[in-house]
């Protein structure tokens, strides 16, 4: 978790992304931060997020990507 | 059948009758019957690619649907002989299967749509380079085009895509599907609606309610001021100008700039308001198209709220699945070690992006200056990407300007200049022509002309541009007065108000509109191209 | 939610009032062109007539009924339109059977050559004017350009709203009239621009000189309507033969021989122009395309005589009413003729 918050937070830096909600559909995060983040979570957790799970719900909050990563690393 | 002409406002008093009179578990199939009586004013040989279409999804996501039920039982069954890496690679195959399976329906119905609409273009462009060696080329075939084929294609492959990922449960009932695909309100110029907003709305029942059917008529009879009143009859002063673009140039260009934004704007949310009107009516919601395009202070904001549906499609299933191949992937990390992860990231991004843009100038027409389009729009996305630190410093620096409301009106009328000038290379068709008329725009020349009267001599009278004018102040104030809340929840609670509005509205619409004899049809503009 | 059906239908007739008055203003009130004002002012005089004429403009400036009236007290109407279709003159017929049977229809045959609609404008000008029956129906559908709708017959507005950045004095003037412009049906033209040089003895050169099918069509069926009532019908030409309108003798030979078979009158006066003693320098107001007043005068002296001689029309009997009315046309027709 902490790792996601750091890669987070060099995306940008003026975000408290330890409590902040709704990051896509405040228009925090657009589909160029996402691509970013896909590309460094693929190489710092050896986890690739797929297409299919690219949508508001997983990506809202540092915690809702966490739980993503999990999920892919489990299944 | 036009949205505007006399024979389809009879056929939706129709359909809204013989929809409610169905029994309920009944009424989708008159949508359905509906949808194809529509598509057959088209005429009729265009049933048979929708007809094709509908049958190859159905069969495709049908068989997505047992290989992704045969893997999951299998993992169901194996999960504690399997370890977790077993696991993982075992999904990867069978993933790897169903998208085999994927492939098959969008190669057919993409390459059907790139047959129709682009063999036209290659063909233009092989002669292009044939005619450098001295060739003489091959005759541009003329194909059959059919109706919104770009619209249900794109949803129905969104559909195909979304059950390759398992987001939705596949249509176990053909005739469903195929209502899905060809549900008519939407079939002309969108908006692009995803299966899992869409499907189970369009066969579920819906009892006559008298508030969602009075919103439908306003927003539909909304949809016909703005294209009846204000775009229509625009239309004119363009094609004065595009008739001899060369001829009007300078500051005439800006002006057909301005033009063709009003035109288009009006035209296509217009249409989209019918659209959505019409499905509302009948208790069915759609996916807005348009969220005050024009109030964008940026390009990338723009994108966001123009032609929602088509962004949204091009992002899920174009954009987002390029960045995250596995090439991407491998030069992301190449590059990182570099230039560092930021950087490499930008890199993708930017690839994706151009590959996006490529296909959405593509999609919108098989011409040179659709692709141009794209790619202007692409690069000004990027450009602004890049100056982002910039602007960061110039807003800390003036921190006051740049939080006020007249910096802010400044860069949304720079944002809808800026659309606008890269929107009008779909006016002049020409690239090369379309940027010696920017170059020409920087003299002014013309200005003088236009100001002493020639803006009447474009074949719209001063009460034409009177009437214009006002339509567009009542959009701009209704528009202002829906970003707060909706108007028509704000009206439904005053009934004579309300009506008084309904009534002046539809008033304006049969007076002021350009429409019936003496007035070209016209299409809407989404629907002329597709 | 009472309150709101109320409400609803409230609002709905209160559009439909102001879309009605709407209309009323934007609707051409042809004071500067009469010509659309011709179909709607027979239905104040539509009875007690012995004779109707039908036809384009060559019988609205070539017939007179108020001088039909004075020298051989033929009580007539002429129902004709600019460029009046085949299949128009017909439904006007039948719309002119519904008041009343005269004793005989004269035909002008010119149009017979139209074998489709040609123009929106002459179509509105003879059908608008109509009041609504099946045969008001039946010409709108069989007159209709291809881009014209039927909707717009039934409602003009949709068809002239644009008119209401144009607007002029006249029509707010006659919103709920409209200007008399005809005496009995005949457009009074008394401007004289003569024939130049000789009358032309060639026309233009045509193709196929055969009669279009669908205008010999509704000439039977003129013929089949008139033969139910008991109303002789009578083929006229008029002498004008000027270039815009040739008269080939290829068609006139159809005509005749149709008027042969069937055995009617078919009267083409061409060629007694001289007889009638019709003098192109003097009897035209437009360079011979049209007889003026002059030349119509004669025209129709010399027709009345053909009727009361060879068609039974002399010393008919009229009721009081009728002859009164026809004195105070006269007059009217000597007021603006000689003003």
């Amino acid at each position: 978790m902490e790792k996601l918050i750091r890669i987070l937070t060099e995306l940008h830096p003026d975000v408290d992304f330890a409590t902040a909600q709704d990051l896509i559909d405040d228009g925090v995060l657009d589909s160029l931060d996402i691509v970013s983040l896909v590309s460094q979570i693929d190489s710092e957790f050896d986890v690739t997020i797929p297409a299919e799970e690219i949508v508001p719900e997983n990506f809202n909050s540092a915690k809702a990507l966490f739980d993503l990563i999990t999920r892919l690393d489990e299944e | 059948m036009q949205f505007t002409s006399y024979s389809f406002i009879a056929f939706l008093a129709i359909l809204f009758a013989a929809y409610f009179l169905s029994p309920k578990r009944w009424q989708w199939v008159t949508l359905l019957v509906g949808s194809y009586v529509f598509y057959a004013f088209a005429g009729l040989d265009c049933l048979v690619f929708i007809l094709f279409t509908t049958l190859s999804s159905y069969v495709i996501s049908r068989l997505m649907e047992s290989a992704l039920k045969r893997e999951n039982d299998y993992v169901a069954a194996n999960r504690d002989a399997m370890s977790k890496e077993e696991r993982k690679a075992y999904r990867a195959r069978a993933k790897k299967k169903r998208f085999h399976i994927l492939l098959w329906g969008l190669v057919l119905n993409f390459g059907i749509l790139a047959v129709l609409k682009y063999t036209g273009f290659a063909v233009y462009n092989i002669n292009s380079v044939v005619s450098l060696f001295g060739g003489k080329g091959f005759s541009i075939p003329s194909l059959l085009l059919p109706m919104g084929i770009s619209f249900y294609t794109f949803q129905t492959m969104g559909y195909l895509i979304d059950v390759y990922r398992a987001k939705v449960t596949p249509e176990r009932n053909i005739a469903k599907l195929a209502l899905f695909v060809s549900f008519f309100p939407q079939l002309v110029q969108g908006p692009i609606s995803r299966f899992g907003d869409l499907g189970a709305q369009l066969t579920a029942p819906h009892k006559f309610n008298g508030k969602t059917f009075t919103f439908g008529l306003q927003r539909i009879l909304w949809g016909y001021f703005k294209k009846l009143v204000i775009a229509d009859r625009v239309l004119t002063a363009m094609t004065t100008m595009l008739d001899d673009p060369a001829g009007y140039d300078g500051a005439y260009v800006l002006l057909l700039i301005i033009v063709y934004s009003i035109q288009i704007y009006a035209d296509f949310t217009g249409g989209i308001d019918i659209t959505i009107g019409i499905a509302e009516a009948m208790g069915i919601k759609l996916t807005e198209n348009f969220d005050h395009p024009f109030s964008s202070k940026s390009t990338k904001e723009y994108w966001r709220r123009w032609h929602i549906t088509m962004g949204s499609w091009f992002r899920d299933y174009i954009f987002m699945p390029i960045s995250v191949t596995r090439p991407m992937m491998k030069l992301n990390k190449a590059m990182a070690g570099k230039f560092g992860r930021v950087a490499a990231s930008k890199t993708v991004a930017y690839i994706a992006s151009g590959v996006t843009w490529f296909v959405t100038g593509l999609w919108h027409g098989a011409a040179w200056n659709f692709i141009v389009w794209g790619m202007l729009n692409c690069l000004v996305i990027i450009v602004s990407e890049a100056l982002e630190p910039a602007y960061k410093k110039f807003h800390d620096r003036f921190p006051k300007l740049t939080a006020s409301a007249v910096y802010g009106k400044f860069m949304s009328v720079r944002t809808f200049l800026l659309m606008g000038v890269i929107r009008s290379l779909d006016c002049y068709g020409d690239v090369g022509l379309t940027f010696r008329l920017w170059g020409s725009m920087l003299t002014f020349k013309g200005f003088g002309a236009i100001v002493t009267g020639g803006i009447f001599d474009l074949g719209l009278t001063a009460a034409d541009w009177l009437i214009v004018l006002c339509g567009i102040a009542v959009v701009y104030f209704v528009s202002r007065a829906s970003a707060r809340a909706s108007v028509r929840e704000r009206l439904y609670d005053r009934p004579i108000m309300s009506a008084a509005l309904c009534g002046l509205m539809f008033i304006a619409i049969i007076m002021l509109g350009a429409y019936g004899f003496g007035y070209d049809a016209s299409g809407f503009i989404y629907g002329d191209r597709f | 939610m009472k309150k709101r059906i109320i409400i609803t239908v409230c609002a709905i007739l209160a559009v439909a009032v102001i879309l009605g008055l709407l209309q009323a203003l934007v609707v051409p009130k042809y004071t500067s062109n009469a010509e659309g004002l011709l179909t709607g002012e027979y239905y104040a005089e539509a009875e007690g007539h012995d004779v109707i004429f039908v036809g384009d403009c060559e019988v609205y400036e070539s017939f007179i009924p108020a001088v039909l009236w004075e020298k051989y007290g033929i009580s007539s109407y002429v129902r004709g339109n600019a460029q009046q279709l085949t299949w128009q003159s017909y439904y006007i017929l039948e719309d002119t059977f519904r008041y009343e049977t005269p004793k005989a229809v004269v035909f002008n045959v010119l149009a017979l050559k139209y074998g489709e609609p040609q123009k929106e404008e002459y179509n509105r000008m003879t059908v608008d004017g109509m009041k609504w029956s099946p045969s008001k129906i039946g010409a709108i559908s069989s007159s209709m350009t291809e881009e014209e709708s039927f909707i717009d017959y039934v409602f003009p507005l949709l068809r002239f709203h644009s008119r209401i950045t144009a607007l002029e004095a006249d029509d707010f003037k006659y919103i709920f009239s409209s200007k008399k412009v005809t005496h009995s049906g005949y457009l009074m033209q008394k401007g004289i621009d003569p024939m130049v040089g000789d009358a032309p003895t060639d026309g233009r050169e045509e193709l196929d000189y055969t009669l279009p099918e669908t205008s010999m069509e509704y000439l039977e069926k003129m013929r089949e309507l008139c033969a139910e009532n008991g109303t002789e019908l009578i083929l006229v030409k008029s002498p004008t033969n000027s270039w815009a309108y040739w008269w080939h003798d290829e068609w006139d030979e159809q005509v005749r021989e149709y008027a042969e078979e069937k055995g009617l009158a078919y009267y083409n006066f061409i060629p007694e122009t001289e007889a009638i003693g019709i003098d192109y320098s003097t009897d035209t107001y437009d360079k011979g395309v049209h007889l003026n007043v002059y030349g119509a005068e004669k025209m129709t002296d010399y027709f009345g005589r053909i009727l009361a001689e060879n068609h039974g029309l002399a010393e008919l009997s009229h009721s009081e009413e009728t002859t009164s009315a026809w004195q105070e046309r006269l007059d009217a027709y000597y007021k603006d003729r000689n003003s």
